[in-house]
């Protein structure tokens, strides 16, 4: 029986690819784990493997061509002795079924990076950046990446260390280039052992220098919570101001696509609940620029909060020698007046687009990015709904002891007589991350229970 | 497709090869394997083959979308968790990593509920909601299934904690990655499990990588085997791409685990054919060497050479066996492709009892 050999995705969101080039020649002989062609997307390149053998009877797509549909049938072996015109004719371009597809996904040369929501609006960074300031389009990654080689080049302080972040160019490709240029002595690959290599760096800061942690996910950052919080963040309280701890922690935090539960975490409200650390969570590529930059700095512990689903998003960034943003300073991303819609981080993909679409339904939302967590800049969002009268907040995380609890709490408290409704939360649901990829989708927030909600609070 | 676990406890072959002085010193490489009998020969022979094809089919079904997130394969070392297998009685329990598939299907659970939790289907073992690295199953005795690499070793020695607690005579089989062996909580457990003296054996799966990091770029001592010298628990070297090795190994361990002696650490010396998981570039090795691997030490290779030319199986018969493999696989991908998605209401179950 001949099987048909199909365009392999290398993630569930990938739809086309290029055929790069074909390694077997039609009547070659294949063998199970041969490679038979190389496929590339715009983030990878991947072999594809023969899972069975036979005789690589026909090539349908020459190499060379561009965007062939996920599922298109490719090639076709056949057993030994089959014949080769008999099975082009009897080989319908039907719809693929699981067991039919000799082939497997094998090596892919970058990480399958999730195809990302469309990008969050605009930046306005008029307010930050000098007039006339140029601005550069740069994914989230690209900037981040940036950010941690100025400040490497202008203070040999600064190194960085984590699992994979040196020869593998990091797990997701945030250290690109940084062992190239600064070397293994600043950029330290570690062994799997994140308690470990969290206190080491909490000491190395102890004595002064910077160190840059990086957490392949935040997710692990649980092995080392004990060093963030009890080491990292208390002992300049416990000395009495004599020992600083000049330090960042970061990595991706909160959900990826379909990796569970255990992967699957945003951990914003646990470490701002903690004095003695600064929370940073940017939502675009020249806040994580120049946030990152201001952390690097910073004399204190800063937990450094990315998104996997955002690296890969593009915005313009200043081009500028040295763009630092303020730690704890809100921005108001889109101002209106009928309602405050408080969000960070990918939740500002929620919030903004449910602004959209509240427009259109006359409703004006007023969006404030808080940018950083801890310390919360509160005084604008006060501001925005003694003007508003009104305000949800949007985030990924969990409803209990969320942020969006904190800024409810501070407004019942600080703004209690200007509201005109309950202050409302958006969260990811109450329960731990399933992987079903419809169950998946149920457990986030959407776009539309945004609009629900301000429609609720505004009682449209 | 049961996968019935070996009643006897072999405890001959255990007492005559393993000197507990010897073995102290860790890193004890052994002498020939003892042989199979045809039957357990033809016994790995199907058990590996139905592992590698289920995993073959799992990576050509995640590059159809129909698997997401995260899938670690174990294609190429198959012998070890057979072996180990072979040499376990019933009530023995396992627990491993997010490279959980093999152990799945070893311990006999059904390799179509194992594919629909890839697929995240209703039929799937955990229901769709854990996927590809957490699975468990009650009745076979497997604990996972763990996505925080180390995190199952502890996990493990609390199994083995609970077995000398209710004096069952069950022992916990630990299944741990060269790289999850540099993890803090490792020696954590070994120090109670030798100090309390718990029926476990570590069983280290070393592949020669963590991801992207080598052995020798991660380790200070890259004999794993000798990981327990300062808390005093044995260890060995074994050839995983043998499986008439491991369960060997495993035999002498169990044994040693039944015997109150405390815990025991194999080194398993193997190899991962395909990259970490998925999406990994795997830039870090050479195709030479992932083909030379394949092409002098396949574990499957080893005993078909061995049906052919020992037992005289005919090709014949072998196929038979490729084929009633090959069936069974199929009939999972075809569950596992057909079978619905879990109803929206199981978002909010299993919170809590
Ligand atoms: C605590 C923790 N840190 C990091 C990771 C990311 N990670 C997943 S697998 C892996 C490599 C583990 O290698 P090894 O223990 O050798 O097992 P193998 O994958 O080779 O089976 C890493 C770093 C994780 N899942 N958990
Ligand atoms: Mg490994």
């Amino acid at each position: 029986m001949p099987v048909d050999i199909l365009m392999p995705a290398l993630s569930p969101t990938m739809e086309k690819g290029n055929l790069a080039k074909w390694l077997k020649n039609e009547g070659d002989k294949v063998k199970s784990g041969d490679i038979l062609a190389e496929i590339e997307t715009d983030k990878a390149t991947m072999e594809v493997e023969a899972v069975d053998e036979g005789i690589l009877a026909k090539i349908l797509v020459p190499a060379g061509t561009q965007d062939v549909p996920v599922n298109q049938k490719i090639a076709i072996i056949a057993a030994e002795g089959e014949s080769i015109s008999e099975m082009v004719i009897a080989a319908p371009a039907s719809a693929p079924k699981a067991s039919t597809s000799p082939i497997a996904a094998a090596h892919v040369t970058a990480p399958a990076i999730v195809s990302t929501p469309s990008s969050v609006s605009a930046y306005d960074a008029s307010s930050e950046v000098p007039a006339g300031t140029e601005f550069v389009t740069q994914t989230m990654r690209e900037a981040l990446r940036d950010a941690m080689a100025e400040e490497m080049r202008r203070d040999g302080d600064v190194f960085i260390m984590g699992e994979e972040v040196a020869e593998y160019q990091g797990a997701y490709k945030i250290t690109q280039g940084l062992l190239q240029e600064f070397g293994p002595e600043r950029v330290v690959d570690t062994p799997i052992t994140e308690h470990g290599f969290a206190g080491l760096a909490v000491g190395a800061a102890f004595t002064g220098l910077k160190p840059i942690v990086e957490f392949m996910t935040f997710n692990f950052a649980m092995q080392a919570i004990d060093h963030i919080i009890n080491s990292a963040a208390k002992t300049l309280y416990m000395s009495g101001g004599q020992m600083g701890c000049p330090i960042v922690f970061r990595g991706p935090n909160g959900a990826a696509a379909r990796v569970a539960a255990q992967h699957s975490q945003d951990y914003s409200a646990w470490y701002s609940n903690i004095p003695g650390l600064l929370v940073v969570a940017p939502s675009n590529a020249a806040d994580a620029k120049g946030l990152l930059k201001a952390a690097i700095r910073n004399p204190n512990p800063v937990v450094f909060l990315e998104n996997e689903i955002l690296y890969g998003q593009s915005g313009p960034v200043p081009k500028l020698d040295d763009f630092v943003l303020p730690i704890g300073k809100a921005r108001i991303a889109r101002s209106g007046s009928d309602v405050t819609i408080v969000s960070f981080a990918i939740g500002m993909t929620y919030a903004l687009k449910a602004a959209d679409e509240l427009s259109s339904q006359g409703i004006n939302a007023e969006v404030i990015d808080l940018r950083t967590i801890r310390p919360m800049d509160i005084e604008t969002v006060l501001a925005s709904v003694q003007k508003t009268g009104r305000c949800v907040t949007v985030e990924e995380g969990w409803p209990q002891s969320g942020v969006g609890s904190e800024i409810s709490a501070q407004i019942m408290e600080r703004a209690f007589d200007y509201l005109d409704a309950p202050v409302m939360r958006i969260c990811g649901k109450d329960v731990p991350m399933p992987y079903a990829a419809n169950l998946e989708k149920l457990a986030l927030p959407t776009i539309g229970e945004v609009v629900e909600t301000v429609k609720a609070v505004c009682y449209r | 497709m049961a996968v019935a676990a070996r009643k006897t406890t072999s405890a001959g072959r255990a007492s005559t090869s393993v000197k507990s002085t010897a073995s102290r010193s860790g890193s004890k490489k052994n002498s020939l394997p003892q042989n199979f009998t045809r039957d357990e020969d033809v016994r790995a022979y199907r058990e590996m083959l139905l592992i590698r094809r289920f995993e073959e089919k799992a990576g050509q079904m995640y590059g159809m979308g129909l698997i997401g997130g995260f899938c670690h394969l174990y294609i190429g070392q198959e012998a070890v968790v057979v072996g180990m297998e072979m040499a376990q009685k019933d009530g023995d329990q396992v627990i491993t990593s997010y490279r959980d598939h093999g152990h799945m299907i070893a311990c006999g659970m059904d390799p179509k509920g194992v594919m629909a939790e890839l697929t995240g289907r209703r039929g799937g073992l955990s229901k769709g909601k854990g996927g590809s690295m957490h699975m468990f199953s009650v009745e076979k005795q497997f604990y996972g299934g763990h996505g925080i690499v180390g995190a199952q070793v502890p996990l493990g020695t609390g199994l083995a904690f609970a077995n000398r607690y209710k004096k069952n005579g069950q022992v916990s089989i630990v299944y741990f990655g060269d790289g999850a062996a540099n993890q803090g909580q490792v020696y954590e457990s070994f120090n109670m499990a030798e100090l309390w003296k718990l029926p476990v054996v570590y069983v280290i799966e070393n592949n020669r990588y963590a991801m992207g990091t080598s052995v020798s770029r991660a380790s200070a001592q890259t004999d794993f085997s000798k990981r327990g010298i300062s808390f005093n628990i044995p260890g060995e070297q074994v050839d995983g791409m043998d499986v008439r090795a491991v369960r060997d190994a495993a035999d002498r361990a169990i044994q040693w685990c039944r015997d109150g002696k405390g815990p025991y650490i194999l080194e398993m010396q193997t190899y991962r054919y395909r990259g970490h998981s998925m999406s990994d570039p795997a830039k870090y090795r050479s195709k030479d060497e992932v083909q030379k691997m394949r092409e002098e030490h396949d574990p499957i290779e080893q005993v078909r050479a061995r049906l052919l030319k020992d037992w005289k199986l005919s090709e014949d018969a072998l196929k038979a066996v490729d084929a009633e493999v090959r069936d069974i696989v199929n009939e999972a991908a075809e569950f596992a492709t057909n079978d619905p998605e879990p109803d929206p209401s199981e978002l909010w179950t299993d919170i809590l009892k």
